[in-house]
């Protein structure tokens, strides 16, 4: 069989919705996009834990303190299943982790806004666990089928984050009006970044088309964009606050919300590295790699003088 | 009588708090992400035994009290802590050294406790104790690894041996209000058990160490003030709010 051959029987097993597994012949881009996206994934996760991981010393009561230590380890461990699911394309997580460090890979640009009350904590599980829950759920029906495994435990817990950031918010909500200010501005400062989590506009995506014929995706940025401004534009009405968008109404024609204009020049700015904490962030992950290595080589020798002793015995 | 199972009660609570507190410092910052993963695990039993042990203890206070109010709004001398669980995390050694030297104590402990007379200090204990024998497995496996890694490990838990060691006599000399599990009477079997665990991981016992203690009765090293600061900011600048 020559290349063409099996390009087309691998996209009549896409096209029938058979799931394609590590050992399939699969084309070289449709791997390196996976990997591409899975380890931008996995990285999102684990950068992820520290604009959270910020605020468990100071969470405002035990049952909160145990809620967010519980939350920000479900990330690490979505992190763990995701790098996994990108090792079975042939890469290694030291690769991964090295092509994070060194810049080369991306993660989601939402991390690199900074958390600076706990009101944060609320908004980013409602908004911005939210808005990736959207993208996840769609993930879960992904073509490569150990992604799309990996999704479905991911989307289970991520329900759970999404549930206790608005039930925290709630309570903020319902609380003094410093507590409800402290919600309202939260929702103020989340609420653009969790809009740009979808990434450019579909005329402006370079990925997109592709990642449609190959189902890797199966709906458009704009159109989880437009999904997930409708649902929190209905959510928020039960906290009783708003949204910071002058241009947010409900259109009885496209029976949708429309809504404002992205700034789409900080978008390119924090995609490029000038978030506000895009160098803390990389800095942070840096400085565990680095400060870690002494403890993976001595599991490894120690690992290894076991492995000499068993045979000797 | 009851203020001394509510001392004791509290001191239970404190001193588990305080190390989930800080392990908790490590979520996101681990050496390797299933360790990271796994000290944060331990982070959050602890905290989950604090709970248990400040709920108890406000039902024991009433006036109102609650498991928030014990944490959050008691003072540096009112906390009764051991003064092992409130030093830095330093390296990972440090950390590793903390939670064995601890958790083998506190598995001795909770084997008794869970049989003592006060069915709720018992229940908890009887249900805690299964988290704290992973806990001494993990920390344990941990000491020998890095005592038994390179020579680098190895350096960095002699020194941290050196570091955590004077903070360990605390843990047998008894408080006044620590009279329902006779601690004196659990440091041969700790001191045996921590031997074989530090001769497999090739580090000594200190010998004739000078013990520093205070913990029990309010009196802290510097540490404590600056962990209560994070700990309790919330609830002191927005004072009787709910979250």
């Amino acid at each position: 069989m020559n290349i063409q051959d099996f390009e087309k029987i691998f996209q009549e097993k896409i096209d029938a919705e058979t799931k394609i597994e590590p050992k399939d012949w699969m084309p070289d881009a449709y791997r390196k996009t996976n990997i591409r996206q899975i380890s931008q994934h996995a990285h999102s996760e684990i950068v992820g834990m520290l604009p959270e991981g910020n605020w468990i010393s100071r969470a405002p009561s035990l049952k909160r303190k145990a809620i967010l230590i519980a939350k920000v380890q479900d990330e690490a461990g979505h992190g763990l299943y995701l790098y996994s699911a990108a090792e079975t394309l042939g890469t290694s997580r030291d690769e991964m982790i090295n092509d994070l460090h060194s810049g080369k890979a991306k993660y989601s640009s939402i991390f690199n806004y900074p958390s600076l009350t706990w009101a944060d904590m609320g908004a980013i599980g409602w908004l911005v666990d939210g808005a990736a829950i959207l993208n996840q759920v769609m993930l879960c029906r992904t073509s490569y089928g150990p992604y799309a495994r990996a999704m479905v435990r991911i989307c289970k817990e991520e329900s759970f984050h999404q549930r206790q950031g608005f039930e925290s918010l709630l309570v903020l909500s319902k609380g003094t009006d410093e507590q409800k200010a402290m919600c309202q501005d939260a929702i103020n400062r989340w609420w653009w970044p969790s809009l740009m989590m979808f990434g450019p506009r579909d005329s402006e995506s370079t990925n997109s088309d592709q990642s449609m014929k190959w189902k890797i995706k199966r709906k458009t940025n704009d159109e989880l964009r437009q999904n997930f401004v409708d649902m929190i534009a209905e959510q928020i009405k039960v906290l009783g606050m708003t949204l910071p968008d002058p241009d947010l109404k409900w259109n009885v024609l496209t029976k949708q919300y429309d809504f404002g204009e992205i700034d789409w020049n900080e978008f390119w700015n924090v995609v490029k590295g000038n978030g506000p904490c895009n160098k803390q962030r990389l800095a942070a992950r840096r400085k565990a790699h680095e400060e870690g290595q002494w403890v993976r080589e001595a599991a490894m020798a120690f690992a290894e003088k076991r492995k000499l002793k068993t045979k000797a015995a | 009588m009851n203020s001394i199972i509510i001392d004791y009660t509290l001191h239970l609570a404190d001193t588990t708090l305080i190390l989930a507190q800080r392990n908790a410092e490590w979520c996101g910052h681990g050496p390797v992400l299933e360790q990271d993963i796994a000290i944060t695990n331990i982070s959050l039993d602890l905290l989950g035994q604090s709970r248990n042990f400040y709920q108890y203890a406000a039902v024991l206070i009433g006036d109102n009290a609650t498991e928030d109010s014990l944490a959050y709004l008691r003072k540096e001398r009112e906390f009764k802590n051991l003064l092992l669980v409130e030093q830095a995390n330093g390296d990972w050694a440090q950390t590793i050294l903390r939670q064995y030297l601890f958790s083998q104590f506190q598995y001795l402990l909770f084997e008794q406790l869970q049989n003592c007379k006060n069915d709720q200090l018992a229940a908890i204990a009887a249900k805690s104790i299964k988290e704290t024998a992973y806990h001494v497995r993990w920390s344990s496996e941990w000491v020998i690894r890095l005592g038994d890694g390179t020579e680098e490990s190895h350096d960095r838990i002699t020194n941290a041996v050196d570091q955590l060691w004077r903070y360990t006599g605390e843990m047998f000399e008894p408080a006044n209000y620590e009279t329902i599990v006779d601690v004196t009477t659990l440091k041969n079997d700790w001191l045996q058990k921590v031997t074989t665990i530090f001769n497999e991981a090739t580090l000594s016992i200190p010998a004739n160490a000078f013990m520093q203690t205070g913990g029990k009765d309010g009196k802290h090293t510097e540490q404590l003030g600056f962990i209560l600061t994070e700990l309790q900011y919330m609830q002191r600048t927005y004072p009787a709010a709910e979250w």
